[in-house]
Parts: C-alpha cells; structure tokens; sequence
C-alpha cells in the first residue's frame, strides 16, 4: 500500500507526466462465488463496513456489491454536516465516537475527506427554544460532548451577515458545538472505498441483488444481476431502499417509510460563512462550499417517496428562510437541487443490528442523520458483524426495539415518520 | 402536485397535511395484545409503488380522505372520502 499513498510527492511525479499515469483508485472487481461477508450496498456505510471489518477485525474475503456506481447514492446527495449535538445519551455516544472517528479519519484512509470543523450554530428565536437547547447543551456536556451557550451578541461576529433582529423571529441565542462542521461527501466515499479495497476488498459495482438464498430460515448468501453470491454473513446497508430489498429476504414489514429530502445549492459567490447555521424556524440549515455555492436543506417533503426528487413547497419554503435570515443573499441564483430517498425509522433513530434471520445483518433507519454517521455505522456494523454482537454504542439501535417500548425518539414525535 | 380532495376538488398540496399509510388496519380497542398493537403502531410495507394513505384538507374543508398514490411518480389515482366511523366509503 505503501506505494501508491497519496503525498505531495505523488502529486509532483504525476504533474510532471501530465498526470497520465494515475491509476483507478480501485479495482473493477468480479464477484467471486463466495465470500466470509458480503455487504449489500455501495455508500458510504457499507463501504466504510468493509474497511473496518478488514482493518478492525481482519476480515479481508469481503464484498461490497453496489446496484449503481459508486458515491451515485445518499453518499452523494446530502449537505455534508458532520455532528453530535443529540440530547439522548444513546444518539450522543454514538454520534461522539463517529465525530472522533471523523477527526481521524483523513490520515486513517490517506485520502483527503476535507473535514473542515468550522462549528454548527443552532439558532433560537424564543426564549423557550433557547431553554430546550441550553437543556440538549447540559445532557450532551454530561456525555463530555463540548457545545456551548451563545447570546446574540457572541453570535454576532461568528455569521456576520446573519439578520439577528427580525421583527417575527429574532435571534435570542443558540448553540454552538466548534468540533461540528463539514466534510467533503464524494472523498468519503472514494477514499473508504480506495481503502478497503486495499485491504483486499472486492468492490462489486452495477451489480443489483435480486434475491436471497436460504438454507431453512438461514440466509446464506445473495442473488444478482452477475449471479449467485455465497456468504457466511450478509450485511445490508442500502438506505432509503431497506425495505424494498428486505422484501426479498421476506421481511414484509419493518419500523421504516422511505421519503425524500431535497437540498439545494446557488451559484458561486466569495466567502460569506465560515460555519454552519441552522434555524429553529421551519428547519433550515445552510452552509458554504469550498467551491462557493451557499448549500442548504430542510425538511423532508412529508409523504412516502421514492423519488429521487422532490416538490416545490420545500423549495419556497426554504427560500424564503434563507432570504429571511441574510438577506443580503436574496438575490442569489439557485444552481441545482438534488433529492435523496431516506429510510425514516418509527422514532428517529437508526437501526444497526443482527437482522431477524440467522445470516442477515442490518443497517438502516438513518433518516436523514446517515452523512455524519457514516465512520462510526460502518465501525459498529462491523463489530456487530464480526462478532455477532452488538458494541455497546449501537446496542440500543435494535429492529425490535419499538415493541419493546425502547424507542430513541430525539424529537418525540411519535411514530410518524414524516414527523422526524 | 395537486391533490383532489373528494369534497373540494383539486387543490394545491400545500393546503393537505400527510397522515400516513392508510393500509394498517387498526386492532379493536378492546384488543389486549400487544404484538398486534406494536405492529399497528410500528410496521409498515413502504412499497415502491402504490400507497393507500391519509390526508387531511387542513387549509381547506378540513375532511380526511384516503388517497391512493404512486410513490415513485408521485401520480395520484384516486381519491375517497371517509365514513363518519373512519373506515372508507366503498
């Protein structure tokens, strides 16, 4: 591996040959018969699964089979925020581990993921909102999570282009967690997907699971669209389309409906935020590229979709925050949208567990927390998969947990969905 | 999208709040069994394709109706009102 680490080196070798001679940062791999684990699903939670299951605990004959390409998912469709501001202590612990693993994780795969900590402010505009945040700011310090408490004044200088006295909804303070920020989403998914295959990884892409086989109630490997695939354990981790592909492992029915959050980029301008902002009214949080475009997001659009698009009213919903809160951007020109398809779990919460089968493993219910998760879920994944246990950070994220009365309910929204 | 309200007609969706997957059939409250319960309250299909679900005309007639649509496509086929039980009109 030494050999082609990326460094400066590297960098002026292949400049001074025109940059001809770069190789493909992974191999085009042909599935094999059969492997220890194969992981269904080529985003960032699966590949990162991969790497850490081949670094972590040393399974190597391992495959990835992804039905589209890879970084085409959510790993690509998503505002790149990285945190760990949850009041629950589950939530907090293991958003905390994948935030450490997130500060790491650059030097870890030698690839440039660009984590780039410049902080989340979460904006309150009542007093009351300010009292539930210095209360999620209280239970995330007991988790020794830092954050801390601002007043208009100190958040003043941080966003100066922010309007803090808005007649409806001024800015009476917020909360800031400085180790928040963002990271580059298509360098997460090439560079996990560069490191596992170093390790031996097949990365098995266009390659669509079409069925399960099964040995009684055992699940002993996958059907694709280049054929049968046996495995020892099969782990799925496949987003807004768990339930789609469950169905063919038989499970009918899960705690999760499929909808679609849309996000946003406008055209190129100069600096204008150094930070991540986040509004307590309506749901809108933005930031600034490294390429200029101010990005920003909100809710999902409300219903079951599988559209990898969504509908106006968010558009003008947002807009409208957005041209509210800086208004000096309100004459910005919206460059692209995009819609990616979130497995909204019944609490908020996310899944990663052995499945209800012998053989099957599942990842799933991210909503739409998964970008931040992706190195701590593929580390617990993995662990939960090598050992056929849970860790302790993702023993409370079971697919039984709703009956049980365990729900992790951060919002406390109830069982709706769309709600989360 | 526009969503046809059975009583109004076609109206923009901004006008409907979402109520859910109408599919679920809901255990007699005299029903003690908490799996039947759990599942009710916590399981769903989530099919790619058609839905049978709630919505509420909030901003209009304020009825609740069930609407048959397309996840992928998001097209609306039908549209029906409910009985005063809750249960759709046949």
């Amino acid at each position: 591996m030494n050999g082609d680490r990326y460094s400066v080196f590297s960098v002026l070798k292949n400049a001074a040959t025109g940059n001809r001679h770069w190789q493909p940062a992974w191999r085009s791999a042909a599935p094999k018969p059969s492997y220890d684990v194969v992981i269904v699903g080529g985003g960032g939670h699966g590949l990162a699964t991969a790497y850490y299951l081949a670094k972590e605990h040393g399974i190597r004959n391992v495959a990835v089979v992804e039905k589209g390409w890879i970084g085409g998912g959510n790993v690509g469709r998503n505002t790149t925020i990285v945190r760990s501001n949850y009041m629950l202590p589950a939530n907090g612990r293991f958003y905390e581990w994948s935030l450490k693993l997130w500060e790491g994780l650059s030097q870890d795969i030698n690839y440039n993921v660009m984590f780039s900590q410049r902080g989340v402010i979460n904006l309150a505009h009542t007093s009351p909102q300010l009292d539930t945040f210095a209360r999620r700011g209280n239970a995330m310090r007991i988790e020794g999570i830092d954050c801390e408490l601002l007043g208009p004044a100190e958040i003043a200088p941080l966003v100066p282009r922010l309007r803090l006295d808005h007649p409806v909804f001024p800015v009476v303070g917020g909360l800031i967690q400085k180790r928040a920020g963002n990271a580059r989403h298509d360098a997460v998914a090439w560079g996990y997907a560069r490191a596992a295959d170093r390790l031996g990884v097949d990365i098995v892409e266009n390659c669509e699971v079409t069925g399960f086989t099964f040995d009684g109630d055992r699940i002993t490997g996958i059907e694709t669209s280049r054929g049968p695939i046996a495995a020892a354990k099969t782990a799925v981790a496949v987003a807004g389309s768990t339930s789609d592909v469950l169905r063919r492992a038989g499970l009918e029915r899960l705690p999760i409906e499929s909808h679609v959050l849309q996000a946003y980029v406008t055209e190129p301008i100069k600096p204008f935020l150094d930070t991540v902002v986040t509004f307590g009214v309506g749901h809108l949080y933005i930031s600034q590229s490294d390429k200029g475009g101010l990005v920003f997001g909100g809710d999902i659009d409300g219903y079951n979709s599988y559209a990898q698009r969504g509908g106006l009213p968010i558009i003008e919903h947002l807009s409208e925050g957005l041209a509210t809160f800086f208004p000096s951007a309100s004459r910005l020109r919206v460059l692209r949208s995009w819609g990616g398809i979130m497995d909204m779990s019944m609490d908020g919460s996310p899944i990663i567990c052995k499945g209800p089968r012998d053989g099957l493993y599942i990842n799933a219910g991210w909503c739409y927390g998964g970008f931040k998760a992706t190195p701590g879920s593929g580390w617990c994944f993995a662990h939960t998969i090598a050992n056929d246990a849970p860790h302790n950070l993702n023993a409370a994220f079971t697919l039984d947990r709703f009956a049980a009365g365990a729900s992790i309910d951060e919002r406390g929204a109830g069982p709706k969905p769309w709600l989360h | 999208m526009l969503i046809t309200c059975p009583h109004c007609g076609a109206r923009d969706r901004a006008e409907f709040t979402y109520g859910g997957d109408a599919s679920v059939p809901r255990p007699e409250l005299s029903d003690l069994d908490q799996e039947r319960w759990a599942d009710y309250v916590y399981l769903r299909t989530n099919p790619r394709g058609t839905l049978r679900e709630f919505w509420h005309h909030v901003a209009g007639c304020r009825i609740w109706f069930i609407a048959e649509r397309d996840t992928v496509s998001h097209k609306i086929s039908a549209t029906q009102a409910l009985d005063d039980d809750g249960s759709a009109e046949r």
